[in-house]
Order: structure tokens, then sequence, then C-alpha cells
């Protein structure tokens, strides 16, 4: 058997003509994060600090859209949230509206054990995250020229939307894609199985470019974007509303159970249900086994397997 | 088989000594509620609009822990959440962190009529409200005087369990003497301090289309910010075409078992039936958690099931089944 870890830095319309200097950086990203988790799981910690400690990486790095580098609202503001989960205990952790902790998925991780709660929110999370004595910094940490950038091509493109179509809400279309496809991205997320079977997840995002403020996505909504269990440990990515409709983490694991199918198979049954182009997602099973299926352009993402096996890709690869 | 069904709840968990006259109150109120949903679908309202228009109900009188009446967080404020789903293409919408909306799961049926979200929470969604002109009232309006009293003994009762002190029964009031003379306890609390923690209304409609709402002021003495299930699809709140689904009880178990898709998923993956599916998940989903759910199908069924002392609820389908109970 062995361990086995999956990491991901959001699924997307990422074009096939990405280039060089937004492709790179974000290879590196993964190739560096997926050697701490592998380092971490080889030193022999509990899955559940290998996640935490991935996603921090993910989170730190400005190219994805988590922490540093996270997507802006509709005001040009930071909401960040996250959720971890544990699968032999179930035990689980949430945050939204997160506006100056470095690390969302640390303030996840407090939640499940530090409270008689899952889930904590806006003001009640950023008091709770000071009162614990976690690194909070200005909102101006997390915001990048590229973040604003995409905002600003993002208002624009709905503006476009809004001089054409009318009524404004009933027309546009709930999935419209933004102008740049690269603001598709969508979270980062990393799940992980060491060699007794514990699993564990852990996602983290900034949310949806030109988000209302207030809006949550799947990502902290246990069993849309997150969700282990006995079988296997889940991170989604995409369009949230979709994923959340499709309740997409916990069907795997429904799915497998329920089905008695394979992880590889149940991941795809439930990829194939959501709307095409709306999600991906990573996971492990409890037997060492991964899957990284994906129905948009393509998905930032990297795995490693104890036995040697490694991979970083972006689009479509012949072991997906 | 088919034709129209509906289930309301008042919330699981209930004090096995509460007082003969609130379980009438509250029967009354189940059964005014029941019968607002069956005139709706009687004038062939869709499921969707009969489940908002029910819970609406249920949050405006103050009896349970919704809208009016919402149990109070640990600040004495109250933080109250929806959610919402229609069936046919599982559309949903969801509200977390209201403080001065009247009913909240309009506020949520508004999230997913009019927005390309499904989930906004505190300041955002309270913006949002503005926006759409729904009725807006000060926190001070949905705060009763039973749940200031009942905030004072959850806080005591806290206090006490956290650091394990035996009371001396001269400086406790009665009620948490009393309290800890109930070895009941549901999310921490012994049950005659805990407010059952939701409302929620099922309903499918007589072209079979399901739906379901739930709304809830959630845990009494929460942490400010908490969420709990009630406004997460899949946790306290699920509807596709085979079936309507809403929870309540301890909110942290209902997410950690995604109780309202459990029910969804057995019936679609395992081919039980309504009843079957229910029973199935509350034996075997919950672990040590504590819940109740209620349901109904597209063919016009509807079921309940419950782990708790109680639950507040009641159903009726159009072949005239009709029953209203505590437990």
């Amino acid at each position: 058997m062995g361990w086995a870890i999956a990491i991901h830095g959001g699924a997307g319309d990422i074009p096939l003509s990405l280039p060089p200097e937004k492709r790179l950086p974000r290879e590196a990203g993964l190739r560096r994060c997926l050697e701490v988790g592998i380092a971490a799981l080889k030193a022999r910690n509990h899955p559940l600090d290998v996640v935490e400690l991935v996603v921090r990486e993910l989170e730190n790095h400005p190219n994805f859209n988590a922490g540093k580098g996270s997507v802006l609202t509709t005001s040009g503001t930071v909401e960040m949230e996250a959720s971890i989960m544990d699968g032999k205990t179930m035990k689980c952790g949430a945050v939204s509206g997160v506006s100056t902790v470095v690390n969302a998925i640390s303030l996840a991780r407090l939640v499940m054990e530090k409270t008689p709660h899952i889930y904590l929110a806006f003001d009640g999370a950023e008091a709770f995250a000071r009162e614990q004595g976690l690194e909070t910094v200005e909102m101006s940490h997390f915001i990048t020229p590229e973040n604003i950038e995409r905002l600003k091509q993002a208002q624009e493109a709905d503006r476009v939307q809004i001089d054409y179509t009318q009524p404004i809400q009933k027309e546009t279309p709930k999935d419209a894609a933004v102008a740049d496809g690269d603001s598709q991205i969508g979270t980062v997320g990393c799940v992980a199985v060491d060699n007794e079977g514990n699993l564990a997840t852990a996602t983290s995002t900034g949310g949806l470019v030109n988000k209302m403020v207030g809006r949550i996505g799947d990502t902290p909504v246990i069993g849309a974007g997150t969700y282990a269990n006995h079988l296997c440990a889940v991170s989604a990515t995409g369009r949230g509303e979709a994923i959340i409709r499709g309740t997409v983490a916990r069907d795997v694991a429904a799915v497998m159970e329920f089905k008695g199918i394979s992880l590889k198979e149940a991941a795809a049954y439930v990829i194939d249900r959501v709307p095409p182009g709306t999600a991906g997602l990573i996971t492990v099973s409890s037997t060492g086994e991964i899957t990284m299926p994906f129905n948009t352009t393509g998905m930032f993402r990297a795995c490693a397997t104890e036995d040697g096996y490694s991979e970083i890709a972006i689009w479509d690869s012949p072991s997906k | 088989m088919g034709g129209w069904a509906i289930a309301v709840h008042g919330g699981a968990g209930v004090d096995p000594n509460l007082p003969k006259e609130r379980q009438e109150e509250a029967k009354r109120l189940l059964t005014r509620c029941l019968d607002i949903g069956i005139s709706a679908l009687r004038s062939n309202l869709p499921a969707i609009d009969v489940v908002e228009l029910v819970v609406r109900e249920l949050e405006t009188d103050p009896l349970f822990n919704s809208g009016r009446g919402s149990a109070l967080t640990e600040k004495g404020t109250v933080e109250m959440e929806a959610s919402i789903m229609d069936g046919p293409k599982r559309r949903c919408g969801a509200v977390s962190g209201l403080t001065t909306v009247k009913n909240p799961v309009s506020l949520a049926r508004l999230v997913m009529d009019k927005t390309p979200h499904s989930y906004l929470a505190f300041a955002g969604a309270e913006e949002f409200a503005r926006t759409q002109g729904v009725e807006l009232v000060d926190n001070g309006y949905f705060i009763t005087e039973d749940n200031v009293g009942m905030l004072k003994l959850a806080k005591e009762a806290n206090s006490i369990l956290f650091d394990y002190r035996v009371p001396t029964l001269g400086t406790c009031c009665i009620g948490v003497g009393a309290a800890l003379e109930s070895p009941i306890q549901m999310n921490g609390l012994p049950i005659s301090v805990y407010a059952p923690e939701t409302v929620g209304c099922v309903v499918v409609d007589k072209e079979g289309r399901c739906a379901a709402a739930t709304s809830t002021g959630g845990l009494m003495n929460k942490m400010n910010g908490r969420i709990g299930d009630s406004p997460l699809i899949g946790s306290g709140t699920y509807a596709c075409e085979l079936v309507g689904v809403s929870c309540t009880g301890e909110g942290e178990a209902i997410i950690r078992s995604t109780l309202a898709r459990e029910v969804a998923a057995v019936m679609e993956y395992k081919g039980l039936n309504l009843q079957e599916a229910v029973d199935n998940v509350i034996k075997y989903r919950l672990d040590e958690g504590k819940a109740g759910v209620i349901a109904v199908s597209k063919n016009g069924e509807v079921a309940c099931g419950f782990n708790t002392t109680g639950m507040f609820r009641g159903c009726a389908t159009e072949d005239g089944f009709r029953e209203v109970g505590v437990w």
C-alpha cells in the first residue's frame, strides 16, 4: 500500500495557449508544494497535518486563488474561505469571510479543534482568529496586481452584458464565463492518505472573481467542496454553485460505497454529472489510489505515491 | 401513489418535561402551518412556493427557533440562517448571519432567483436584502423574553458542564438545577435549555415536483459567526427529482453526516424507498449524533424519522393521511 498525496491549484478554462510566464510559476509552485507534502508523509506526519501544511504553502503562493493571490469581490476586497476534514473521525472545520488571516486553512483547523462548532464566518471568524493568536495582516497583503486586473476585466464584461440583455438577472446565464478565461481558476486543495489508511482533505479559496460581497461558494461547505470518510478524501474545484448543487465531494464517497465501484469510476461518474466546464476534483482512497478527473479545459494538479510515481499536469494527460 | 404531500417540523429534541400547554401550543402552530400548505397545494401553487410560504409562517410565529423567537448568540443577539432548494433542477439558495431580515427563507429564495450565486452571508446578505426591498426590522424584534431567560440558563449550564463543578443548589437558579437532573443533552446543553434548532417544510406538488426549506436561529449561546447545518445544502436541506428533505437537531452531527443528501443518495443508489431511506440514515448515519428528518418523495409519499426525544412535526398527503405529533 503506502502513502499517497494529490494537490490541485484550481480547475477552469485554462487556455492551452497559457503563456510561459503564467504557466511556469504555477508548475513550480505545484512541484514545491508536492515536495513539502511528500516530505511530511515520509516523516510519518498524520495526513491531517500534511494537508494543512500543503494548503498553507499553496495559500502563501501568490499565483493561486487562495490566501495571497485570492481573487477579489465586486468591491475589490478579499473574502477567503476554507475547510478541512479528517476521514477517520469525520471531524471537520470551515471558515468563510476571512479577510486578514494569513492562513484560512489553519483557522478552519482551529474551529474544528478548539470550538464546539464546525463553521465560523466573517466577524465571528476574525474575532476567533485573534483570540487564538493566529497571524493576521492588512487585507492588502493578499491583493495582487493580476487580481486587480482580473476584477477590472470581469466588471467590464458584466457591464457589456448588462447593456445587451434585459432584465439583467433572468437573462444572464448563471454560468456566464468571464472575459479572461484564466480568471475562472478557483481554489487550492490537498488530499492525503498514510500507509495506515488514514485520510484527510483540505481546500482553500478566494472564491469567484467579482463575486457579490458575502458570497459563499462550495469550498467551506462540507459535502460540496470537501469531504472525507473511511473510504476516500476529496477536494473539488470549479464553479461553486454547480459543486454545491451536485454535492460533489460527498457523492464520490457515496457512489463508491453504494454502487460498490472503484475510486476512479466513482470520481468520473460524479464529474460526468455536473455541467461541462464547471468542475474538477482530486481524491485518494484508503488503499492509496489516486484520481484527478475534471470536465474543464484544465486543472492545475500534481500527485505522488510512495512507490515512486509522481505527476504534475495542467491539461489532459494519458495517466489521468 | 402520486398526488401532493407535505411535512413540516419545528425541531427535533424536545424536553420530556415540556409542559402540556406548550405541547398543545406547538401542535396548534404545526396544524395551522400544515393547513396553509395544504390550501396552497390545492390552489396548484408549485412546491417551491409552498415551502417558502409555510416556512415564512413558522418564522413569523415566535414559538419555534427561527425568525422571531430565534435562539440567541453568546452576545444575546440573533443571527439567522436558512436555505431552500427546488428539486427539478436542484436550484438552491441560502443565507447566514442575518440580523434584520424578517423572513430569512424569502431572502434565501431571492439569492436563488435573483443572483448568480447560491449562498450569501452576513453583511453581504444584509446589503442584498436592502437592494431587494425585503422587510427589515431591528434585531430586537426577533428576541423574546423566553429566549433571554434560556440564554442565561445555557450560560450557567455550559460553565458548570465545562468546569465539572458540582452546583450548590443555593446559588443556582431552579432552572439549572432541574436541568442537571435530566440526563438528556443535545449539543452539550441539557435538554431543558436546549432550544430545538430549526423549522422546516418539504413538499411535493401534484406534478411530482419536490422542494425543501429550512430556517433557524441556530444553537443557543452559539459563538457569533457560527454557521450550522440549516443553510448548508446537503446537510440541513436537499431536494432533487426524487425527494425533498429537511433536517433538524445537532447541527454538527448533521453536517458531518451530510444527512439531507444521504436520504436522497440511498434512494438513488441503493433503491430504498422513502421510509426505508429515512429510517436507514437515522439509524446508521448519525453515529452518536441526534437529529430528525422529514421528507417527501415525488410519488406523493411522506416520511419522518428521528433518534431524539421527540420532534415537533406534522404531515399530510392528498389521499387524506394526516398527523401532528411531538413524541
